[in-house]
């Protein structure tokens, strides 16, 4: 009888799948890839064959063009879309179950199964309720493979309704003026406007031009974002007393010239650090991640209860700390080229 | 408490300087005594508490979160006040913020023992902005881009008083400044400084630059090149102050019981000193020893009679703003100027002479009479209108001051350093130097100077890039480059010095010109420069 869990290996560029021959988010090219959701620093293009929810083959498709063939243009891309709550069977004996994430649309968490042993690979998550994509589940397991991006125990996010009335207050107080958000593109900007929405502001809200496209997805698959404009077809007198969503890159940019004296906002965990506002000359920040925060990310451990946790990517000295403070089996892997795109 | 922190958070994501002015004003309107006073102080020079320190909060946080977890987390956040008020665990009651007033008794109360009791039950009334202001309330320095002069600028904005009138009171009150916000917002008599030795704010002047003015309307003064002091005496106390408001007695205690009557008089100190040989009937007045002498006796908190008998100390007075409890700044300078000469023969001449006034028959006889002055205790001219009144600050058309034309000379650039702040991506502090002999017979460069001022940004940009493109050494911040660049840099003179290899230093060196043509053999040598020396 083979050791335990020895089916199943982290390497620095993904976790393999060893007797199926696939891969957990590998972040080079691989024959056979099994992709939790679209950060880029998650879903890559160039896999001969994916497997991913139909919400994340789709983002996939919009981002890398991967519906076709791969980076070299050769070998025919096969995308093999996974229902949550669905299990697909994978050679050698392995058994994949795709159950929500509640990290962004599409998003999930990947149980595997071989030889009796249960592992589960969390991608990112978070605990909060998300109106753009349903709320992660407990999937019980034996070992759990989670992130640590805000593994940190300064991280806590506040409720979201208290970061959207700061918003929508001084979007009040500043009538003449437009409040600038910055947000990734994938997931951030969509929660945000779904939870303007939700706070009672049916305004027409603005969009910078790279946003356009994964807003229409969202609709797409469901998710109602209301009157949605694009600010190169306005004038500033238009955008006036208005909420405006660009990607964080483009805050300080000389775009930005073009709106009606921006007030500029930044939604992201980071954003819990005055020092990492202040370097992004955030005037108004707004802690939003779709990320566990601290509080989120012990719990879930508790609540999973596995035999031994696995942590990712992110601050995982603190959150193996915990462990070790918690007597809870755990380790780090060392994985490369995860970076906080999606923060 | 709650509304001083959320004031903090705003002024910590604002980046308009008009923007924290309005944010401090309306804060100083809408908040009670004493709070705002103890807020007022907190912003402008600090609060001390001596049993709250930074190891204290270290201590404090080591109790209740794992210490590996702690430092992880500092280091992150990069401040020590910031990651305790995020780690603090939250108390399972809602917040009971004390006021600021509060606040300030509680942490005045605490002694080095009891801090480890009490700060934690202030901790826990407050949110994690809360704590965050407390903890820079209490460990002093706020470090939230707000200056003591922003922060008095916004209370006079707040109330619709001037800031001088601000300052001028300001030295002589405490926080929480009672006084001050019964003068300023509800409309009492102003508090009363007549018995005390309190600072008054300065009258500055403008640079001259195209301006000719009318010797009819102005007389001249040289402007002497010393400290600008403020001598006061008030309740038989005399203190001296410098040009900042930072009290200097202790520097100079030889002129703090020569003063036998209540004034308050502004002056040039200047220590004595042979080199220059002027005799005080001379035209430029003499007996002062070079700024050089000056700065052997700045900064020292205790002096030696060694130090008293070789280089003591003067006041070389220019006006006068209060004599024997009488307030004299609304007169015109000419009827300030006779009661001030009129005072010299009460005071002794080892510790005082009157700053002369220079005769020119018209304006161009006065520009001839300072190209002439090569006399190193000499910065320049004044020009005072004879009408004006001594008011604080600097106000057009009253005061001018000319300074000599500067010192030119070729230097080549050495060395550049990384500048601070918005400059800190470019090599933006230059080392120039001169050649210590004949360039085309092997001769070397000699650092003679540093200079991080006198170009434009698109110049700072070129600069910039030139350093990159030619550096033949890196030590950490600072790259040497290949000695290729001509800058012709401007200075107000050039003293010896020790410190430096030439054996010369410069005084406010900047560049004045760069020579992107000039070969860098034609550079001057170090001899050029130090046949500038006046010492
Ligand atoms: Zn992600
Ligand atoms: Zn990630």
């Amino acid at each position: 009888m083979p050791a335990p869990f020895s089916w199943i290996r982290p390497e620095p560029w993904g976790i393999h799948v060893v007797p199926a021959d696939a891969w957990v988010d590998p972040s080079r090219p691989v024959e056979r890839a099994l992709v939790t959701h679209g950060h880029a620093d998650h879903a890559r293009g160039g896999h001969g064959q994916t497997v991913a929810t139909p919400e994340t083959l789709a983002i996939m498709e919009l981002r890398y063009r991967t519906g076709t063939q791969d980076e070299a243009g050769d070998i025919p891309h096969k995308a093999v879309p996974v229902e949550y709550g669905e299990t697909i069977k994978l050679p050698g004996d392995v058994q994949a179950t795709y159950f929500p994430a509640g990290h962004v649309l599409g998003s999930a968490q990947i149980l595997l199964e071989h030889a009796g042993e249960r592992i589960v690979c969390t991608g990112d998550y978070k605990r909060r309720a998300d109106p753009t994509c349903p709320p992660f589940q407990i999937v019980p397991c034996d070992i759990f493979i989670t992130e640590a991006t805000f593994g940190l125990p300064l991280f806590t996010h506040p409720p979201i309704a208290e970061e959207m009335a700061k918003l929508l207050d001084r979007l009040a107080a500043h009538p003449d003026r437009c409040v600038l958000v910055g947000a990734y593109a994938l997931g951030k900007a969509q929660r945000v406007i779904a939870e303007l929405r939700a706070a009672g502001h049916h305004d027409p809200i603005y969009l910078h031009g790279a946003m356009e496209k994964m807003c229409r997805l969202y609709e797409e698959h469901g998710v109602d974002l209301g009157e949605l404009r694009l600010v190169s077809d306005h004038t500033k007198d238009d955008m006036r007393g208005s909420v405006v969503i660009s990607p964080p890159g483009a805050l300080n940019d000389r775009w930005s010239r073009r709106l009606p004296d921006p007030i500029t906002a930044m939604a992201s965990g980071w954003m819990r650090v005055r020092q990492r506002a202040r370097q992004r000359n955030v005037e108004l920040p707004l802690v939003i991640s779709d990320h566990a925060d601290w509080g989120e990310l012990t719990r879930t451990i508790e609540e999973v209860d596995p035999v031994e946790t696995w942590i990712t990517h992110g601050r995982e000295d603190a959150l193996l700390r915990w462990c070790q403070l918690h007597q809870r089996r755990a380790r780090a892997l060392a994985m490369v080229g995860y970076e906080d795109e999606d923060d | 408490m709650e509304e001083f922190a959320a004031l903090i958070d705003a002024l910590v994501y604002t980046r308009s300087r008009n923007e924290k002015l309005r944010l401090i004003a309306e804060y100083l309107r809408a908040t009670p005594d004493p709070d705002r006073g103890w807020a007022l102080a907190a912003l402008s020079d600090g609060l001390d508490f001596p049993a709250v320190k930074s190891s204290t909060i270290r201590n404090l946080l080591k109790d209740r979160v794992d210490p590996v977890l702690w430092s992880l987390s500092r280091d992150f956040v990069g401040d020590t006040a910031e990651t305790a008020s995020l780690l603090w665990p939250a108390p399972d009651h809602p917040p009971s913020p004390p006021s600021v007033g509060e606040t300030v008794e509680l942490l005045e109360a605490m002694n080095r023992k009891s801090v480890f009791v009490e700060l934690p039950k202030l901790l826990d009334r407050l949110d994690p902005s809360g704590r965050y202001a407390l903890l820079k309330l209490a460990t002093g320095g706020m470090r939230i881009g707000v200056s003591s002069r922003l922060a008095k600028t916004a209370f006079a904005q707040a109330f619709d008083v001037s800031v001088e009138e601000v300052e001028e009171y300001w030295h002589g009150l405490a926080p929480p400044f009672a006084e001050l916000f019964a003068w300023a917002a509800d409309g009492q008599a102003p508090p009363d400084m007549a018995n005390l030795p309190t600072f008054r704010p300065f009258m500055l002047a403008h640079p001259l630059e195209e301006t000719v003015v009318d010797l009819s309307d102005y007389v001249a003064e040289w402007k002497w090149d010393g400290i600008r002091v403020q001598l006061v005496r008030a309740g038989d106390e005399t203190k001296l102050f410098s040009r900042s408001g930072d009290d200097i007695s202790a520097t100079f205690p030889e002129l703090l019981d020569v003063l036998p009557f209540p004034a308050v008089l502004d002056g040039e100190l200047l220590v004595r000193g042979s080199h220059q040989g002027g005799e005080a009937n001379d035209v430029t007045q003499g007996g002062a020893a070079s700024f050089n002498a000056l700065q052997q006796r700045l900064g020292r908190k205790t002096v030696s009679k060694k130090m008293l008998a070789e280089a003591p100390a003067f006041v070389r007075l220019y006006d006068a703003l209060l004599i024997d409890g009488e307030d004299l700044r609304a007169l015109p300078w000419t009827e300030r100027r006779q009661r001030l000469e009129a005072l010299m023969s009460r005071l002794p001449d080892t510790h005082f002479d009157l700053s002369r006034v220079v005769e020119a028959r018209d304006f161009d006889h006065l520009a001839q009479i300072r190209e002439g002055s090569r006399d190193d205790a000499i910065e320049g001219l004044m020009l005072k209108r004879k009408d004006s009144p001594y008011i604080a600050g600097r106000r057009v058309g009253y005061w001018y001051k000319w300074k000599r034309d500067p010192l030119l000379v070729d230097c080549v650039l050495m060395y550049a350093q990384r500048g601070s702040g918005k400059r800190s991506s470019f090599y933006s502090d230059y080392t120039f130097g001169c050649w210590d002999g004949d360039p085309d017979k092997g001769a070397e460069l000699l650092p003679v100077g540093k200079a991080y001022s006198g170009f434009t940004d698109e110049e700072l940009k070129k600069l910039d890039r030139h350093v990159r493109q030619n550096t033949v050494n890196r030590f950490g911040p600072v790259r040497e480059t290949d000695k290729s660049l001509v800058f012709e840099v401007a200075f107000d003179s050039v003293h010896e010095s020790k410190r430096h290899k030439s054996g010369l230093a410069m005084r406010f060196p900047r560049i004045h010109r760069i020579r992107w043509d000039k070969p860098v053999h034609e550079a001057d040598r170090v001899e050029a420069l130090r046949a500038l020396v006046r010492d």
